[in-house]
This record gives structure tokens, C-alpha cells and sequence, in this order.
């Protein structure tokens, strides 16, 4: 018998439980909490994101190894080169269609259970975290711990990821199958919507 | 019936601890946690020190029983040696934001890619780490008995935590554990890099 068995649905539940969580305070230094909280919340803070980071999750799940843990790996690092252009104020051009066509495609993606090459995927993954790292990096908070706001970023958007892939592993299932198909159509029809307001 | 007994004494020994136990403060403001555990908490909420001691640790224990041995050893001493040398420098310093950016992607990277380092390069990683943070933490302090345990107490809490978290790391068989330690690595990589673009933003 296994000493651990994994409980996917269950790992999924808590983790999105944990996404809607209160703040806690206990005789914190209100300041370095701000700072770890303002990170935290940041990624979490726009449903576009959101999105887009579930959905790289949900097609690493999908795609198998390497790509489970290659691409939620690949979009943190290249996310934050894309914060670093935006912290320097390097323009980007078109960058909220750049973030809803990253809901789109990766939504398409999961949909209709696109297998690329890993390369393809990565690179792909890649110039979509470019948008997203500038767009947050360009909101950046003055006066922040820049420490903790960074941890937080990212343990934020590595935790979007692994609900992603929690939720990624019902395929495990055959009715699983059909449901993450479902998830990826829904998350391009909010790209299509993310795109319609940026457009408008 | 073995069980039982082991209970019913452990039970005893605790009865017998808490008849011994002191007074307990809350709200410590006054009286302090005394020097030894201002140490340690120092430690456990500065993440500047924290989290490279973490990602050395991570990194040892990717490699091996041997690597964490050496880790665990080398990093306490060279931090207490640098302490020893801090204790000289009158003047406070702080970890830079940028030494705090580099360590992370250095360390952080090292942890993702599980790179092959030889034991002697991580010997060496170890105690550049050690002896660089340990003169940070003491500089300012002064000869001070208060100070000196203090310093003891942040020295204590390195080894322990660079202990458990290369010994969990160490008895990793499974290939999905293994990722998640360098998923965590690339965690604090990517956490160095958005530091070290602040930093430029800053200066």
C-alpha cells in the first residue's frame, strides 16, 4: 500500500479555498506585511491574469512531462523580465491585447487539447508572460518592501499555476476530460471579452 | 501493551515538565524572548538571511547526504566566524537589496537547474554565504554578552533549519518531490530577478 496517495480534487478544493483566504494579522510590522500582501494580492487582483495563469496550469496538466513543470516554471521567470521593463518604463506596445490574447489562445489551447512541441509551448507561454510581467510591473506600489512584494508576486502566480494544474489532473478522469475541454472554451470566451474592452 | 505504557509515561514526563514550568508572559514587549531567541527570531523573520540558507539548503540536499553534511557544517561555522569579525565593525550594516537579488537568482537558479556543482564549489558557495551574512548580522552589535548570544542564537537557528531542510531534501526519492524542490528554486529565482529589477527602478 502507498504511504501517500494523491487526492487531486481534493489538493484543487483547498487551493482555491485558500485563494479566497482573509488576511491575518498577529503583531506583524504593518509595513512588511503591506509589502508581502500588496505582492500577493497583485497577481490575483485581475481576472485577466487570473485567467491566463490558470490556463497555463490547466495545459501543462494536459500536455504531461515536462510541460506540467516547464511551463509554470518558464512564465514566473520570464514574467518577471517582462516586470524589469516595466519597473524601467521600456515601452510595450498593446499589451492589455497581448494579455487577452494570451486567455484566447491558451484557452484554444486547453479546449482542443493542443499538443506542440515543448519548445513551441514554452516559447509561446514565454511571450505571453512578457505582457503580463510589464503590466504588473508598471503598477508597481511606491514605497513597498521590494523583498517581500516580489515573494509574494510570485508565490501568488506559482500558486494560480498549481490550482491550474490541481484542477489540470481531473483529466485523470474520463469526465475529466470533457470538463478541462469546457474550462479552456470558457477562459477563451473571457479572453474574447477581455479583448472587446480593450478594443473598446 | 508496550504502547500503553510509553503513553502513560510520556504523559508523566509532561505533568512533571509542567509542575516545573515558569511563569508565561504574553505580550513579551517588556521583558523580551532574552537574547538567544531574539536571535533566532531575528533569523526566522529576516527572509534577506532566510531564504539563501533555505536555497543552500535545498541545493545540498538535491545532491546528497555527503553535500548536506558539508553544507550544514560549513555554512554554521563561516557565519560564525563572520559574526566573530562583525563583532569589530561599529558600523550597522544591512543586507544589500542587490547582494539580496544576486544570492536569490545565484542560489535560486543553482536550485532549478539541480546543477552539478562539485562538493567543493558548494563548500565554497557555503561559506562565502556564511561569512558574508554573518558579519552583516553582528556588525553594529558590539562585545556585548547580550550581543554575542544574540549572534549565538541566529548561528543555532542556521544550522537547524539548514539541517531539516537539507535532510527532508536528502530523503526525496520520488521524481514529482525532486521538481517541487526545484519548482521552489525557480520560486526564489524569479523572486531575485523581480528584486533586481527594483532595484534599478530605485537607483
Amino acid at each position: 500500500m502507498n504511504a501517500v496517495r494523491v487526492y487531486p480534487l481534493r489538493a484543487a478544493i483547498i487551493a482555491i479555498a485558500l485563494l479566497f483566504a482573509q488576511t491575518a494579522y498577529a503583531h506583524v510590522g504593518s509595513e512588511a506585511a503591506a509589502g508581502w500582501l500588496t505582492g500577493f494580492m497583485h497577481p490575483i487582483s485581475g481576472f485577466d491574469h487570473v485567467l491566463a495563469m490558470i490556463a497555463v496550469g490547466l495545459w501543462g496538466a494536459q500536455l504531461g512531462m515536462p510541460a506540467i513543470w516547464v511551463l509554470p516554471v518558464a512564465f514566473p521567470l520570464v514574467m518577471v523580465l517582462g516586470a524589469m521593463l516595466g519597473f524601467l518604463g521600456v515601452p510595450l506596445p498593446g499589451i492589455e491585447f497581448g494579455i487577452a490574447a494570451s486567455a484566447i489562445l491558451l484557452g484554444v489551447a486547453v479546449m482542443l487539447r493542443w499538443r506542440p512541441p515543448l519548445v513551441v509551448a514554452a516559447l509561446l507561454v514565454g511571450v505571453f508572460a512578457i505582457f503580463h510581467g510589464h503590466a504588473h510591473g508598471a503598477e508597481l506600489p511606491p514605497e513597498q518592501s521590494a523583498m517581500l512584494y516580489s515573494m509574494g508576486f510570485v508565490i501568488a502566480t506559482g500558486l494560480l499555476h498549481a490550482l491550474g494544474i490541481g484542477i489540470g489532473t481531473l483529466q485523470r478522469w474520463t469526465w475529466g476530460h470533457g470538463l478541462l475541454r469546457a474550462a479552456g472554451a470558457m477562459i477563451a470566451v473571457g479572453g474574447v471579452m477581455f479583448l472587446s474592452k480593450a478594443i473598446a | 501493551m508496550r504502547g500503553v505504557s510509553n503513553v502513560r509515561h510520556c504523559i508523566l514526563a509532561a505533568l512533571l515538565t509542567a509542575l516545573c514550568a515558569g511563569p508565561a508572559h504574553a505580550h513579551l514587549n517588556a521583558t523580551g524572548l532574552g537574547p538567544v531567541y531574539d536571535g533566532v527570531l531575528h533569523f526566522l523573520t529576516s527572509p534577506e538571511d532566510l531564504v539563501p540558507v533555505v536555497a543552500l539548503a535545498l541545493l545540498a540536499g538535491l545532491r546528497g547526504a555527503e553535500f548536506g553534511r558539508r553544507t550544514v557544517l560549513t555554512l554554521t561555522a563561516a557565519w560564525l566566524l563572520g559574526s566573530l569579525g562583525g563583532l569589530g565593525i561599529a558600523e550597522i550594516l544591512t543586507v544589500n537589496s542587490v547582494w539580496s537579488a544576486l544570492s536569490f537568482m545565484l542560489l535560486g537558479g543553482l536550485v532549478l537547474t539541480d546543477a552539478g556543482l562539485s562538493l567543493w564549489i558548494l563548500t565554497l558557495l557555503a561559506a562565502l554565504l556564511g561569512a558574508v551574512h554573518g558579519v552583516i548580522n553582528a556588525s553594529g552589535v558590539g562585545w556585548s554578552g547580550a550581543g554575542i548570544f544574540a549572534l549565538l542564537g541566529v548561528a543555532s537557528m542556521v544550522f537547524v533549519c539548514c539541517v531539516l531542510v537539507a535532510a527532508f531534501v536528502t530523503q526525496l526519492r520520488s521524481h514529482w518531490a525532486r521538481i517541487a524542490v526545484r519548482i521552489a528554486g525557480s520560486w526564489i529565482a524569479a523572486t531575485g530577478m523581480l528584486m533586481a529589477g527594483w532595484s534599478l527602478h530605485a537607483g
